[in-house]
């Protein structure tokens, strides 16, 4: 086959250029997801304004992006650790569930408790729910080598199933009339407003930085990410590969089940088996487009609550359904990840005519200019 | 007995297309993690051609076209474009996930026409239907079940015994040595990824058209999940994915089965059953020692010709 | 060929290489390591692209953008990372790739590779699995492979590596039959003797330039050298003996399973005393690698004992002997996936040792950056900072870096595997120099070796392992290359 372009892999990408391959990979997504809607007969520029007007059109809107922002940024903090370690962790739902069952079981039984002592109660609680969960996988990883993709996931529909057992049979509000849920927490479990948004915003505020020192500026850190480039150099230097397997991994589904804790308490005052909406998979989409960067992993989550915001309101507005979002999240994935190959590789445009004539075996002159 | 294996039968069918069609996939090098997006994807269109044609043969083309169109995604990001197998593939889910929610929205609630579930009714097959007990429970099915069992012979005989089926299992082995042979490996992994994704298309098909008959958001539920884990349990065989179906397909159903028998269980926690089951299984498979049971030993591993 | 040229990033490989081969001839390709005699010739078998100049086969122009284009045209490359399906079968790998029909007629694939592999004397199982086979046994089936496709032009890339002197000798002898034949034979090698002893023609390459092509016997050794090297160098390697040696690692009955299950160490016991390297020759996959992990505990042991001084280290893993104090520098075989991490930096890298010893919480870089400063200046490696990843800088840098740290540790044993793999002349008698200083300083060398030249000038004493048990100690001064090839082959069993 005769084509007119040669492929070679290239050593460095200035900064500036990789920004820009990136940001034109995301319009052209943009564009992609744009047509995409033209076929379903949906008018792309008036989608996509009102993704932007319902996510940041009105103060209301804005907060309310930013209460999806919370939730989504902690999580993909904790996928981040975890990835880092090329771990791949997908049973960020689960974790979200269970740290949320944990803050609920809490919630529920000491509703008295005054908030100052409640509500750390019931991260805790979370942290070790969600960690635990999360545990369970690393144990076997750790120990046997079980591959932790299709674990983590299992857990996920266990983790939920076992909230829904709760919610429809042992924890059914019985004031409810037969209506499933659970209880509605006391006042005192429930997380005050900061400046007219929940407190989870100081909470994940406090984790970005935190995390971002940890992975960078730790010991423990610098063995995540040495457990993650290469296992057989991590034992080389001596260091204990099942613990950090086990720690890295508490980490992540601590930060998960706080998620939960912080939906449980600010959001549904409850716990549902719905909860964790999907936070936990869209958390491994903005991880991966914030390479693994704590910092970067706010902004990127940021953008995507708007995403997640407008899409909600689209379906008010415009009567789209809202999983509109998973389409466009799905593209503009594809795209930064098909783009990452114009990083490592360079594509050298010669033009058919030369193609043809090297294909022709004729004798050249050297290289054409890049 | 008899009628409970029956429905087992029934019951695995989507594991089974989607066994198949993963294995052939990581057979030729490509771990594909996008399994339950594209069933999804095979599932909504499927339904949506029965639906709107009454031809049951449009609407199996069309989930499998919805499938291997949800592979391409994932082989042009992954084999041209050398982009990281597993993001890629959970990608897929996901996008797959919001393409069928979104695409199916208006139809939530409706059935399958008539024409198309008389078409995938079960037609007994004349003689071996009559066999004692292996009659009833496998030759008085519905003619996707029929087409599961030739898959599983021809899929067998065409890794095994077939030339194009050894290049293919070099690819996924070691890629630089196939290479090296003459073998086309863009090809190989394109055509593998595609058809392997069309197969779990017509798993999800199977799933609204034959065993829900109606359309309703989410109707995998982390089958595809189940059936990447599956092709771990069955080492790489057809014919052993074919029995982990068939277990799998058996113990998804076996809570209804013992609710009915009287037993006092909350059908939330018989759901979990086949979760359960699959990290059991990822556990035991963990540790095999015949090379011939391992996973292909280029899975995964991206391919550079001018790689140094 | 003619005017070959081809660029990796920004290094040139190859540049404007004319080179003409005839039928009936062996012709040699000798060069140090990134001389670019492998990148030529992936490009003749199809693997590379060049980005500019023409290769003609028979005198018509050939235009190769695949290894099925080369096939084709009667090119067979074997290469010296062996290309072949581990769990396929001989047969399999024959027929890979190639051949017509849907469906593999076993029986008659039989017979026809036993015919062929008859007629050019060469032994082949066709059902034999690839897994199953010795090191030799899987070159006769690459050779094998390629002339079941009809090679005409056979080209065979460092094919002694790996192999014993006698099997060297069984090779040459197959060499020999397939130009009587009439094939062109192209052979790549660094090794001197084996050129002069095989082949017809040879042709010199230099930082990928082509030196010069002259007829075999009508050059000598000192002369070719100088055309790989560029200038005179003294190949001599200066072995000073130290008399007050004293025992510092004792292994003693050291049997291992791998992970593969199988025997790697067979009741291994030997000393290795300070002021002295102990040289380890062995077929590739002797139970070297599971030696050297062994020792630095990252291998478990089924039996046996090992000494450090009078601390027996065996089962204590990496982290227990760094705890204990036990000064012991690895070099491993995979510097890469095993030593370094490439995308980190050199002063992350030398992080990795050090961080053990920092207490608290907090990694502190600051002792490692002047550190990563020294090795850079003490062993002048080439790199742009101290902040570019490993993985970009070259073979011999690479190992620099990871002997450097090592070395920088003030290890009392420093176990070394393959050091000088993939090195050119330069960079490798750089590393015999700091290993013969380490020596002259007390520290007692583990020397894992390929070359027996190379382990015969520097070592001590040599210690030969055939299928994971000892068959010989030898004194170097006195041993022979056919001693240790005989006792690589399994000596007197």
């Amino acid at each position: 086959m005769i084509l007119p372009f040669k492929i070679a892999k290239r050593d460095d990408v200035p900064k500036n250029k990789a920004a820009l391959i990136l940001i034109l990979s995301i319009v052209l997504a943009l564009v992609l997801s744009g047509v995409v809607l033209l076929f379903f007969g949906l008018n792309p520029i008036k989608v996509f304004g009102t993704i932007v007007t319902g996510s940041l059109g009105s103060a209301m809107r804005i907060q309310q992006t930013l209460i999806k922002a919370i939730p989504l940024t902690i999580a993909s903090l904790g996928i981040l650790v975890a990835f880092k370690m090329k771990f791949w962790n997908i049973g960020g739902e689960g974790q979200i569930m269970m740290g949320a069952f944990a803050a609920s079981w809490v919630a529920l039984n000491n509703g008295d408790l005054p908030s100052p002592i409640l509500l750390p109660l019931m991260a805790v609680a979370a942290i070790v729910g969600g960690g635990v969960w999360a545990l369970i996988p690393a144990l076997f990883k750790a120990r046997m080598g079980t591959n932790e993709t299709i674990f983590t996931l299992m857990m996920n529909y266990i983790a939920i199933k076992f909230v829904t057992y709760l919610q429809y049979g042992p924890w059914k509000d019985p004031a409810a009339k037969g209506f499933p849920k659970i209880p509605a927490f006391s006042g005192n479990a429930v997380l005050p407003n900061v400046f007219g948004l929940h407190a989870g915003w100081i909470i994940m505020i406090i984790l970005v930085a935190a995390v971002f020192l940890f992975m960078n500026y730790t010991k423990k850190g610098y063995e995540i990410t040495v457990v993650g480039e290469s296992l057989d150099t991590a034992r080389y230097a001596g260091m204990n590969v099942s613990a950090i397997i086990l720690v890295a991994m508490s980490i992540s589904g601590g930060l998960l089940g706080l998620v939960g804790m912080v939906q449980a308490s600010a959001i549904e005052h409850t716990l549902t088996w719905g909860l964790s909406s999907g936070y936990g998979f869209t958390a491994i989409i903005t991880t991966w487009l914030a390479r693994l960067n704590a910092i970067t992993t706010l902004f990127v989550c940021l953008a995507f609550a708007m995403l997640l915001q407008g899409a909600d309101y689209i379906q008010l507005a415009l009567n789209v359904p809202s999983s509109v979002a998973g389409i466009v999240e799905g593209i503009i994935l594809f795209f930064v990840l098909g783009s990452d190959f114009f990083l490592r590789y360079r594509v050298q445009w010669i033009g058919l005519a030369r193609a043809r004539a090297e294909a022709d075996g004729l004798p050249l002159r050297g290289g054409a200019a890049e | 007995m008899e009628a409970f294996l029956a429905a087992s039968i029934v019951a695995a069918m989507p594991l089974l297309f989607a066994t198949l069609g993963e294995l052939i996939t990581e057979k030729s090098g490509s771990l594909n993690l996008g399994v339950e997006g594209m069933m999804l994807m095979g599932a909504v269109i499927g339904f949506i051609t029965a639906f709107y044609t009454g031809n049951p043969g449009a609407a199996l083309l069309g989930a499998f076209a919805a499938g291997a169109g949800g592979a391409l995604i994932f082989a042009v990001i992954t084999v041209t474009l050398r982009g990281n197998q597993v993001v890629t593939g959970l990608t897929l889910t996901i996008f797959g996930t919001g393409f069928s929610s979104f695409v199916g929205d208006p139809l939530i609630g409706q059935s399958v026409p008539q024409a198309v579930q008389a078409y995938f009714a079960a037609r007994p097959i004349p003689g071996l239907g009559d066999i004692p007990f292996l009659g009833p429970v496998f030759f008085r099915q519905d003619v996707f079940v029929y087409l599961g069992y030739v898959l599983v012979v021809l899929v067998s005989i065409y890794l095994y015994k077939t030339r194009f089926g050894l290049n293919m299992r070099a690819v996924g082995e070691n890629t630089a040595a196939a290479d090296a042979s003459g073998v086309n490996v863009d090809f190989q992994k394109y055509a593998h990824i595609v058809f392997g994704g069309g197969l779990c298309g017509l798993g999800g098909a199977y799933l609204a058209l034959v065993f829900v008959p109606m359309w309703q958001a989410d109707v995998v539920t982390g089958r595809g999940w189940i059936a990447v884990a599956l092709v771990i349990f069955a080492s790489w065989n057809p014919t052993k994915a074919f029995f982990g179906s068939f277990l799998f397909g058996a113990l998804s159903i076996l809570g209804l089965r013992l609710q009915s028998m009287g037993f006092q269980i909350s059908q939330y926690l018989v759901d979990m059953f086949p979760y359960v089951a699959t990290i059991v299984i990822v556990i035991l498979s963990t540790h095999k020692n015949r090379k011939e049971d391992l996973p292909p030993a280029d899975l995964s591993v991206p391919y550079f010709r001018e790689e140094r | 060929m003619r005017g070959i040229t081809k660029s990796f990033g920004s290094a040139k490989a190859n540049d404007r290489i004319g080179l003409t081969v005839y039928s009936g001839e062996i012709h040699a390709l000798l060069g140090e390591n990134g001389a670019g005699k492998s990148t030529l010739m992936n490009m003749l078998s199809g693997i590379y692209r060049p980005d500019s100049g023409s290769i003609f086969i028979n005198g018509k122009a050939a235009h190769l953008t695949s290894p099925k284009d080369a096939i084709a045209k009667g090119i067979g490359m074997i290469h010296q990372h062996f290309k072949l399906v581990d769990v396929l079968t001989a047969r399999d790998n024959i027929i890979l790739g190639g051949g017509s029909g849907f469906f593999l007629r076993e029986k008659e694939l039989n017979e026809k590779i036993l015919r062929l592999s008859d007629q050019y004397g060469l032994d082949v199982k066709p059902a034999k699995k690839v897994y199953e086979m010795s090191v030799g046994e899987k070159q006769t089936l690459e050779i094998l492979k390629v002339l079941y496709r009809g090679a005409r032009i056979l080209i065979l890339d460092e094919p002694t590596a790996v192999l014993t002197p006698q099997e060297i000798e069984k090779l040459f002898a197959i060499i020999r039959n397939m130009k009587a034949r009439g094939c062109a034979v192209i052979i790549i090698t660094h090794k001197l003797g084996e050129v002069m002893a095989i082949s017809d023609r040879i042709t010199v390459l230099r930082r990928g330039e082509a030196i010069a092509t002259v007829e075999t016997n009508r050059v000598e050794i000192p002369a070719l050298i100088e055309m790989m090297v560029g200038r005179k160098v003294d190949l001599s390697i200066k072995r000073v003996r130290y008399e007050d040696r004293k025992e510092l690692l004792r292994v003693d009955g050291v049997t291992v399973i791998n992970h593969e299950k199988k025997t790697a160490l067979d009741g291994v016991s030997f000393t290795l005393h300070g002021h002295e390297i102990l040289g380890v020759a062995g077929v590739a996959g002797s139970g070297q690698k599971e030696l050297c992990e062994t020792i630095a505990g990252l291998q478990e042991a089924e039996k046996g004992r090992i000494f450090f001084e009078n601390e027996n280290i065996l089962g204590k893993t990496p982290r227990d002997i760094i705890r204990l104090g036990i000064r012991m520098g690895f070099i491993p075989e995979d510097r890469l996936g095993m030593g370094l991490v490439g995308s980190m930096d050199i002063v992350q890298n030398i992080i990795l040792k050090e961080y053990q010893n920092q207490r608290g919480f907090i990694l502190r870089r600051g002792p490692s950056v002047e550190k990563a400063k020294q090795i850079v200046d003490r062993l002048e490696i080439q790199t742009p900072s101290i902040r570019t990843p490993v993985s970009r800088l070259s073979g011999g840098n690479i190992q620099k870096v990871l002997l450097g740290r090592e070395i920088d540790s003030n290890p009392k044993v420093l176990i070394t595997a393959y050091p000088v793999r993939g090195l050119d002349i330069g960079a490798s008698y750089r590393i015999y120099d700091l290993l013969g200083e380490q020596k002259g300083r007390g520290v007692g060398i583990i020397f894992i070796g390929e070359d027996l030249d190379v382990l015969i000038e520097l070592c001590d004493r040599i210690l030969v392992l055939s299928g994971g048990k000892v068959t010989g100690i030898l004194d170097a001064a006195q041993a022979s290359k056919e001693e240790v090839g005989f006792l690589m082959a399994g000596g007197a069993a």
